[in-house]
């Protein structure tokens, strides 16, 4: 079975995030990472390929820019190979843009299964699974917890408002997974090294046969019309615990009247 | 210049329109005097409840037999579109169901979807979006440019919902194609997480555990407060990832946004994903043994300590007042 796990390169999170102040679009010339949220896909698209007993994962994954630092992260856990789309032309790409892109570099890789996260850690829209199974024309079940394949469906634990859906779609799918829905493994040192020499095949907007009109900037279809600095909540009282804290809690309770 | 009409992606759950759906129907009104509702199900059932809510007509599928509603719903959106309804917004709930349909939407009309609202205007004839982000400490505002229908994903609890005093409202049958390809994931079952006391969306006070609790069995301290306090107990998303406490428990991004009277977390940081579900409540008690955790700048009561120490201590200054 193969799958194709859609991966994104961010920022560090734990860097604090900047707008461009031309563009006003977050910045993304420093460093890039593997999305946390994704190695949740590549794990699991790992342990599904394991348990049919043959196959590959390939990952897929889109930048204005060259970058490979997050998908040789992917490759060393255990990824056989990445397709990049890397073109100027991507950048300001929305949702949209980015499923059109994404949508035309898996049809390349022909998947069985098609992973991705339920939404990225940097622009979290949580839209381009969905767009990437429509342009596609592929079934899809978003949020999953659990997964497991067999007979030519994918059986899913969709979580909802109330608790979880058992859901069953046929195959090929697209499916969204929740960082609940397995553990990600550590690269080994093995798989770090491995890794270097994986394919990462790269291609232009041109290569998928896609129109540059349709993605980036040139195919957005909104404008960011202003910045504002939100209302800031001030911090409060701050005290240290000294064995008495509950009391001030207590008393702050108290002047709310909720007790 | 007010939209002609507006479109609101109505859900319901065993009879009874959802807050969220309620909540834009309000804003949606103030943006168009037709508000018109579109539901994955039974319209008859709700017609009622979302007449009353200001919507003149519903669009409906009728029942769906257990479909996911992104595929379907779309579908039958996308004719109704072909077929001469105009919406010049659609307006979509940040749930499940809603990013789905949305997100399906998009790509049968070639239209762009801008999520994580939590406010929309009209400027002259462009449609603009309020979006924060950076854990809410920056607002953006975007303008749909190109042809409508424009579709936005809104975040819940954004507006208030207001009741017009309409009556029911008329049900209009939306047909779906055939779906093709894209057709076929059905539920098979549906598991409901019973949870105690009162709900996460209408409680006066809230009492969340985090990571810092160290361990699941220690999760017992919040449920014992939070019933002393008449609380609904609540979660950050790495313990419902560890499997703690169920899904239903989370507060955040991906999971309930509240806004009590007080929220109380206790062995929270507080990162992005959290604060934004709970920025909102009216006042903040945030216990945490880091002194540098994020969770203390939006705090008004801030406790620097252990939640082992200051949990049991609490609770039993609360029993002791009876």
């Amino acid at each position: 079975m193969n799958v194709v796990v859609c991966v994104k390169q961010i920022p560090d999170p734990a860097e604090p995030g900047q707008l461009d102040p031309e563009t006003k679009t977050l910045k993304r010339d420093g460093k890039l990472i593997l999305d946390e949220s994704d190695s949740y896909g590549v794990e699991m698209a790992l342990q599904l390929v394991d348990a049919a007993g043959g196959g590959e994962v390939t990952l897929v994954s889109m930048a204005p820019n060259n970058e490979v630092g997050g998908i040789r992260t992917a490759l060393a856990m255990g990824a056989a190979k990445a397709i990049l789309v890397s073109d100027p032309a991507l950048a300001g790409s929305d949702s949209l843009g980015t499923a059109k892109v994404l949508a035309a570099a898996i049809k390349r890789a022909e998947p069985d299964l098609v992973l991705t996260a339920t939404e990225s850690s940097d622009g979290y829209t949580g839209t381009v699974p969905e767009q990437v199974a429509g342009l596609l024309d592929l079934p899809s079940v978003t949020f999953a917890k659990q997964i497991s394949v067999g007979d030519g469906k994918v059986s899913v634990q969709r979580q909802t408002e109330a608790g979880f859906d058992d859901v069953e779609c046929p195959m090929p799918a697209v499916v969204s997974v929740t960082a609940g829905v397995v553990e990600p493994r550590y690269p080994s040192f093995k798989g770090i090294m491995a890794a270097k020499s994986k394919p990462v095949d790269e291609l232009t907007v041109g290569d998928l046969g896609l129109d540059a009109g349709a993605v980036g900037w040139a195919g957005g279809q909104q404008e960011i019309v202003d910045v504002s600095a939100a209302e800031e909540r001030q911090a409060g009282e701050i005290i240290e615990d000294e064995g008495e804290a509950h009391l001030k809690i207590v008393e702050f309770l108290d002047q709310l009247k909720v007790l | 210049m007010a939209l002609s009409t507006v479109w609101v992606f109505a859900e319901a759950r065993d009879g009874k329109v959802l807050p969220i759906t309620l909540e834009m129907l309000a804003q949606a009104r103030e943006l168009s005097d037709n508000v018109e509702a579109f539901h994955g199900g039974d319209g008859a059932a709700i017609a009622a409840e979302l007449g009353a809510h200001g919507v003149t007509k519903v669009h409906a599928t009728g029942d769906l037999g257990g479909a996911l509603l992104g595929v379907p719903v779309a579908a039958a959106m996308a004719a109704a579109i072909e077929g001469g309804a105009a919406p010049d917004l659609i307006m979509f709930g940040t749930t499940y169901d809603g990013r789905d349909v949305a997100g399906r939407l998009s790509a049968k009309l070639d239209r762009t979807v801008i999520t994580n609202n939590v406010g929309v205007s009209v400027d002259g004839d462009a449609i603009v979006v309020v979006e924060p982000v950076f854990g809410g400490s920056t607002n953006v505002s975007t303008k749909f440019s190109g042809p409508g229908p424009h579709l936005a994903l809104f975040r819940p609890k954004s507006f208030e919902p207001a009741e017009t005093g309409g009556g029911a409202a008329e049900v209009a049958e939306a047909a779906v194609p055939d779906l093709g390809g894209a057709g076929g994931a059905t539920v098979t079952e549906r598991h409901v997480e019973e949870r105690e006391g009162p709900s996460l969306d209408d409680a006066a006070v809230v009492v969340s555990g985090g990571r810092g609790l160290g361990e699941a069995e220690k999760y017992d301290m919040i449920e014992t407060l939070a019933k002393l306090l008449k609380a609904a107990p609540g979660a950050s998303r790495a313990i419902v990832d560890a499997g703690w406490v169920p899904y239903s428990y989370q507060v955040g991004q991906t999971g309930k946004v509240v806004k009590p009277t007080v929220y109380i977390a206790a062995g929270i940081s507080g990162a992005t994903q959290h604060m934004v579900g709970m920025k909102g409540s009216k006042n903040i008690i945030a216990i945490n043994k880091d002194a540098e955790a994020p969770i203390f700048s939006i705090a008004d009561l801030g406790i620097v300590g252990d939640v082992h120490k200051v949990l049991p201590k609490l609770i039993e200054a609360l029993e002791a007042r009876g």
